[in-house]
């Protein structure tokens, strides 16, 4: 079939492409114009070119099953690319600026004086109970006095238009390899479109993560040795932990690769002999990093990496403890955290916020589980959460049963009708939800991604756009307008 | 570089040879037994031996039926040595260090370990097999163009190189060994047209019959032959030529002190071979290609020494123990 955008159906929802029926968004004219030129088959062609590309090229994600074990999946991507106009996008990466600075002095407070407390604007209670505070990095002065120098924000987008912050990943947030890859993939199926459509190019991104990890280095002279450190292969998000290194030209090491000698310096394995390492990207979670720190059992990590970090020999990102800020309680204070540091108003809004801690609010939200979203505070990847509307009520009973056993780790959110872009779904092209995932850079300087990665619930109606929960994604075009 | 890196790149290179040479001994053996009268043709069952996996093979299957044979060394997941195995090897090494690799390297493993698993039955077919296999072969030789031309001559590409190397010597050794040792014995003449048959089927499973024409010209006769594929200079799978580069290798490689010590033996004991008694003696070889199979064994140990295991043992990968010696 041929495209026949007077037939795309775009009511009550916002659509990232079309206005309504027939009328596409003034940044998406070049895009829908091509793709309504495109005959009956060429389309889908173009779809299986790039499902192909992508088997070929190898870019996969492992998805854990209890009967299959761990299976590497081809990565989902639907060709059909989500469109921003530039001007939107500069207000929203001004806003994750402000946002991630904020939650970084948050952190950084959080970790010595605790003024946010003293001064009444964060309850005691909440850090008391965090799962992600870590006692042993209270006194430390990681450099620049930031914690967290890789972070992805969810972004979504409501009927109206707004778009909201949905969660902030400050621990080991993932996806970027694959907004890269998928940039590569799109580029060669529609290179007609990059040749004249004003897309602002994303390629920036290794080059700009390896200059903020190498600003961290405790050692003013040289090259510093940067290295991105593995849980191995069968991680879900190994390849990317393999991409990057690769990109930034830095070794993968996993935890047996490093050692930490006597006097608190980190040394990897190599044919040479021991050689000395600077800056550690890690992609293990904290709990796993050292078992001389933290878990005792974890097979992972690096004995004493922990003792080296405060000695100041060697820095790690994200800083041990920074997921004190990811936890979907303290996400609530975002707004007051802004304001509290920076005595600036919020650029971006946070999604409206039930704590189920707050009686009243819990109240609330157990009288309306059906039209709520409910999220554990510290879990991430989709999991443990009810989207109400298409629950069961075995489900709904189930989760009121475990707000009120432990009301510190629910929150609630209205539902949000995210927005949509048109996605191709067997021989049709129809409004699927999506999301979106910037990565933004703190060291020396910040950067934000050049949009991020867009997720997209594949399913009919589906919100849920995490791609172990069988989501798909979307190339994502920051276009520059007049080009369009 | 990384000690657990040159590891892999050490194993990457042996699995990829080792999934070539199955390919192409099964492939002359199909050619072999097409000349060969029934009654003295050797059959199936020397591929089981040059490959070392009698045991895992008996405790299978009862026959050396063709079918069975094959399906054990192109599919079989239970033999390591199999081409699906060492594939799926060479992808796995190859997985865990993609930012070391050139992508289209690691883009040609993934390519072809997926064909070779998705078209197993063309290969376990007569007809289809020749193909099945000629893919795998040219993807191998393929893969080592690659890497000379897209790889930055470092400490890996020299790791891959010496693992690839190190493969195809142990399989010239295995490959003259068994054949050697099935051949029709000396006294019933009568077959020596028989005989030139499989010498040549032993040079063509290496690839070396044609350079073997050319650079010998003489008729394919077993000390000939022998002399060509153990001691010949520039041949690349002579044990001798494979011997030298294995040393040039470690030239460039940082403290290669011992292992260079480890070839310089070998190379003593390749040069040390009396063809002329070898040709008279079927026991004569068979010592002679163990002593050789000792020192591999001994220039293995000491990469293993001196580069993978830094100051203390590291947790080894499971694949270099489990199939090391396949």
């Amino acid at each position: 079939m041929t495209i026949r955008w007077r037939d795309y159906k775009v009511e009550g929802i916002y659509d990232e492409v079309m206005k309504g029926a027939g009328r596409p968004r003034d940044h998406a004219r070049l895009l829908t114009r091509y793709l309504a030129s495109l005959d009956e088959d060429e389309l889908f062609s173009i779809q299986a070119a790039a499902e192909l590309s992508i088997k070929e090229m190898g870019i996969t994600f492992t998805v854990y099953s209890q009967a299959e074990g761990s299976i590497d999946r081809s990565w989902p991507l639907d060709v059909i690319p989500r469109v921003l106009a530039a001007e939107e996008w500069r207000r929203i990466e001004a806003g994750l600026k402000q946002r991630v600075f904020a939650l970084n002095r948050f952190i950084n407070d959080v970790y010595h004086d605790q003024k946010i407390i003293k001064d009444g604007k964060f309850p005691k209670e909440v850090l008391a109970k965090s799962v992600n505070f870590r006692k042993e990095c209270v006194g430390v002065d990681p450099p620049q006095g930031v914690w967290a120098h890789i972070c992805g924000s969810d972004l979504v987008r409501d009927s109206d238009g707004t778009v909201y912050v949905l969660e902030d990943n400050l621990r080991v947030p993932s996806g970027v390899s694959y907004m890269l890859e998928n940039r590569q993939v799109v580029k060669r199926v529609f290179p007609e479109l990059f040749e004249n459509g004003g897309i602002l190019p994303i390629d920036d991104y290794p080059s700009q993560l390896f200059d903020c990890l190498a600003a961290l280095s405790p050692r003013r002279s040289g090259v510093p040795e940067v290295v991105v450190l593995t849980p191995g292969i069968y991680n879900s998000a190994y390849f990317e932990h393999s991409y990057l290194a690769q990109q930034m030209g830095c070794e993968l090491v996993e935890g047996s690769d490093l050692k930490v000698s006597d006097d608190n310096v980190v040394y990897m394995r190599t044919i040479e002999g021991l050689s000395r390492v600077d800056v550690i990207y890690r992609r293990i979670d904290d709990l796993f990093l050292d078992p001389e720190a933290f878990r005792k059992d974890s097979m992972l990590g690096v004995p004493g990496l922990v003792r080296a970090w405060k000695a100041g020999n060697v820095a790690l990102a994200n800083a041990p403890g920074a997921g004190v800020a990811d936890d979907k309680v303290v996400y609530a204070y975002v707004p007051d955290i802004i304001r509290y540091y920076l005595d600036e108003d919020p650029i971006l809004p946070n999604v409206p916020t039930y704590l189920c801690i707050d009686e009243k609010s819990r109240k609330h939200v157990l009288k309306n589980l059906a039209k709520m979203v409910v999220k554990p505070a510290n879990e991430s990847g989709g999991y443990g959460m009810l989207v109400g509307p298409v629950s069961t009520k075995k489900e709904r009973d189930a989760m009121a049963r475990r707000i009120k056993k432990d009301p510190r780790n629910f929150i609630a959110q209205p539902v949000i009708t995210l927005s949509t872009v048109p996605s191709i779904v067997g021989k049709h092209v129809e409004p699927r939800h999506v999301d979106l995932r910037p990565f933004i850079l703190s060291s020396d300087q910040m950067h934000v991604t050049m949009g991020g990665l867009t997720r997209v619930a594949m399913r009919k109606g589906s919100l849920v756009v995490n791609s172990s929960q069988g989501g798909g994604s979307k190339d994502t075009w920051i276009v520059e307008e007049g080009s369009a | 570089m990384l000690s657990r890196v040159a590891e892999n790149l050490y194993w990457l290179g042996r699995y990829m040879e080792r999934a070539e040479n199955t390919g192409r001994i099964v492939n002359v053996n199909g050619n072999l037994l097409l000349d060969l009268p029934k009654g003295i043709a050797p059959g199936w069952q020397p591929l089981i031996e040059i490959t070392g996996s009698g045991e895992t093979y008996r405790q299978a299957y009862n026959d050396f039926e063709e079918r069975n044979v094959v399906r054990f060394l192109l599919g079989d997941n239970q033999n390591p040595g199999s081409i699906i195995s060492s594939l799926s090897m060479a992808r796995e090494n190859a997985r865990t260090i993609r930012d070391v690799i050139p992508r289209e390297s690691w883009e040609l493993i993934n390519e072809l370990y997926l064909y070779a698993r998705d078209n197993v039955q063309t290969g376990l077919s007569k007809r289809g097999r020749y193909e099945y296999l000629k893919r795998i072969m040219r993807a191998s030789q393929t893969f080592v163009g690659l890497s000379s031309g897209a790889m930055s001559a470092d400490a890996g590409y020299e790791f891959l190189c010496i693992g690839r190397i190190l493969e195809r010597a142990d399989m010239t050794t295995r490959i003259i060994d068994v054949r050697s040792a099935s051949l029709i014995p000396k006294e019933t003449s009568g077959l020596l047209p028989f005989e030139n048959i499989q010498w040549i089927s032993v040079l063509k499973s290496l690839t070396a019959y044609q350079m073997y024409r050319q650079h010998v010209q003489a008729r394919v006769r077993r000390a000939e032959a022998l002399r060509f594929l153990l001691l010949d200079d520039d041949f690349p799978r002579s044990v001798y030529r494979c011997v030298a580069l294995v040393d040039e290798s470690f030239k460039e490689l940082p403290r290669s002190d011992a292992p260079r010590r480890a070839v310089a033996r070998m190379e003593k004991a390749v040069k040390s071979g009396d063809i002329a008694k070898m040709a008279e003696s079927n026991s004569a070889l068979h010592d002679f290609i163990d002593s050789l199979q000792v020192e591999l064994g001994q220039i293995h140990n000491e990469i293993v020494r001196t580069y993978f295991y830094i100051e203390e043992p590291a947790p080894a990968s499971t694949q270099s123990q489990s199939v090391a010696t396949a």
